[in-house]
């Protein structure tokens, strides 16, 4: 298609539209090629420096050693899914056999108890660092309205958020911890007590930025919008839902963003810490371990991590192309 | 005629730090149905002030305003505004920002069908049927306005309130602004306050032209009264006697009698009003 094009455009004029697509292909290939020359030198600089450090696990893990853990960390995960397959046939195989010989035997189903392999634990932390994150929105965005529209309740408040907003979420963590322990009783709970845990880590980290920005962008709202909604006499709940909400909406996406990026951050020291199931377990479980492997799988999770969070800010930055109106907030 | 406005013996003080500053002392005005009123005056002789307190966006400090003979206490759609820099809702299209008006005002007098007659009726009579389904910002700044004026008739106003509504135009938009809003006027004779500072859009557009004098204690220097016939054309007006002595009689007034001298007790109280006013400006900016 653009092969056809060219050639009709270049019959026409060749000097200068041959100029123009020269341009344009040089500008499309430097925005690929840039960064692929980029990360090539991480690469060379990180062999390098990586096979000149030698640890007592054995040498630094280069850009090899981690593709080779890639492939290993996936085979594990096969296996153990494997394994867990085998288990239930076999649970299954053993109770018809009781039901066949006493049709009054009650079945007994038991749920695998396998190690959480790589894989599973990324699935764990996204699913933690994603409901923290929400359960944070929900709380924040109606709050940094709320703090927003009022002056009074502003200066009230603004005192706690400016005291809380530098406190590492790992202060937290011991109390969040002992305050779970004490009040999540249930016989048969819902969620594991390390994944609430976790949870209000990640909703602790995640408020803050979230209502300074929704509280920012509510009190900067154009005057003359707010006017239109006093001419318009729009109930209260009319103005914060078609005025107040959309205004400020690339403030909150900018908070939500911000907010994201920690909470990622945050969750892996949290899991670490606290030996939470997740990625920063299965760092901490590595370190403990020891073997020749160990580093080069860390050094794995270490770009797995950096990798998930690009692309969750990713995520958050395609929401707000699509949900926000001024496109022109919705860059990098 | 009836007077439907009255704007009773207006006062406006405003609290700063340095004590109070008195912006508007007396003024008084009277308003008939289907007037067409100009608000002129020096740039912070408190025009905006006066079409505030009228929409109540603003109170006055002493005096009030009457419409039917009823004191406005709140900003209602029965006196719609237009504002300077249009204000329309950047997230809206053009439909939709008219639709947020008429949904509020005719929530349970029109149908929906209704309601979509009038809002496409409205785009129609400012001649912007063709963009109902764009943005803002994928628009013009005449366009924009078109569309401010559109929601602002949507709300079938008592009177009309515009705030320089064609200042941040060039002079050709502006024209064809003008040409478009008396034609609009013919059709709808609405009870119309507009500000400017365009002496040529004074006379061509008004009824009365108000003039006001500089602040602080701005107040109403001298009413100018238009009785040229309509429809005016400005091609036809430009060598008019009638209209060269109205518009030489507002220029009189604005740089013989009203000449702005920047003594320093005036320029300090002009900055106080000039810091609002920047403040609206960057608001809207951004």
């Amino acid at each position: 298609m653009t092969a056809v094009m060219s050639k009709k455009v270049l019959g026409l004029a060749p000097m200068s539209n041959n100029k123009m697509i020269r341009s344009f292909i040089s500008e499309k290939a430097q925005a690929l090629i840039l960064p692929m020359a980029g990360i090539f030198c991480f690469m060379l600089l990180w062999s390098f420096t990586a096979s000149s450090i030698d640890t007592s696990l054995g040498k630094f893990p280069g850009p090899s050693a981690v593709a080779t853990q890639v492939v290993n960390l996936i085979d594990e995960h096969n296996a153990e899914r494997d394994k867990e397959d085998a288990f239930y046939i076999r649970q299954d195989a053993r109770n018809k056999l009781r039901m066949a010989k006493d049709p009054s035997y009650q079945p007994k189903v038991r749920i695998y108890t396998g190690k959480e392999t790589f894989l599973d634990q990324i699935f764990t932390s996204l699913v933690t660092v994603i409901s923290g994150f929400l359960v944070a929105a929900v709380i924040a965005i109606p709050l940094g309205i709320a703090i927003g529209l009022s002056k009074t309740l502003n200066t009230a408040i603004n005192p706690i958020i400016q005291i809380f907003k530098p406190v590492s979420p790992l202060a937290w963590l011991p109390i969040v911890t002992m305050v779970v322990s004490a009040l999540y009783v249930s016989p048969d709970p819902m969620f594991a007590k390390s994944f609430i845990t976790s949870l209000i880590t990640v909703t602790l980290c995640s408020l803050w930025p979230m209502v300074i920005n929704t509280s920012f962008g509510v009190a900067s709202m154009n005057q003359d919008w707010v006017n239109v909604s006093k001419v318009l006499s729009l109930p209260k709940h009319v103005h914060i839902q078609k005025i107040v909400l959309p205004a400020s909406i690339p403030a909150i996406f900018t908070g939500m963003r911000m907010s994201l990026g920690i909470a990622w951050m945050v969750l892996i020291a949290a899991e670490m810490l606290a030996q939470n199931p997740g990625l920063g377990k299965f760092v901490w479980d590595e370190f403990q371990n020891g073997s020749s492997q160990s580093l080069s799988r860390i050094m794995t999770a270490v770009l797995t991590i950096g990798l998930i969070g690009y692309l969750l800010d990713r995520t958050m930055l395609q929401l707000q192309r699509i949900l926000s109106w001024d496109k022109s907030s919705a860059q990098l | 005629m009836s007077i439907i406005l009255d704007i009773s013996k207006v006062d406006m003080v405003f609290p700063t730090p340095k004590g109070d500053f008195t912006a508007l002392k007396g003024v008084d005005l009277q308003i008939k149905k289907g007037e067409f009123i100009s608000l002129i005056g020096h740039s912070g002789c408190g025009k905006s002030t006066v079409l505030n307190i009228v929409a109540c966006l603003h109170r006055a400090t002493l005096g009030g305003v009457l419409l039917h003979n009823k004191e406005v206490t709140e900003p209602g759609p029965e006196r719609a505004v237009v504002f300077q820099n249009h204000s329309l809702l950047p997230w809206l299209t053009a439909y939709q920002n008219i639709e947020l008006a008429v949904k509020q005002v005719f929530k349970n007098k029109m149908s929906p069908a209704e309601m979509k007659e009038w809002i496409e009726h409205n785009l129609r009579l400012v001649h912007m049927d063709h963009a109902k389904d764009k943005r803002p910002d994928e628009i013009s700044g005449g366009m924009k306005q078109r569309i401010g004026i559109a929601r602002a008739l949507a709300m079938k106003p008592e009177v009309l309130l515009m705030d320089e509504p064609f200042g941040a135009l060039d002079a050709l938009t502006r024209a064809h602004m003008q040409d478009s809003l008396m034609e609009i006027q013919q059709k709808l004779n609405n009870t119309v306050i507009m500000i400017t500072h365009d002496v040529d859009e004074a006379v061509l557009l008004s009824d009365r032209i108000v003039m006001m004098t500089n602040g602080p204690a701005a107040t109403i220097g001298e009413i100018l009264d238009v009785n040229l016939p309509h429809p005016r054309n400005r091609l036809a007006l430009a060598e008019d006697v009638e209209y060269n002595r109205l518009r030489s009689a507002v220029l009189t007034f604005l740089y013989e009698k009203q000449r702005k001298v920047e003594t320093i007790p005036i320029s300090e109280a002009t900055k106080t009003t000039a810091k609002t006013q920047t403040k609206q400006n960057t608001s809207s900016v951004a």
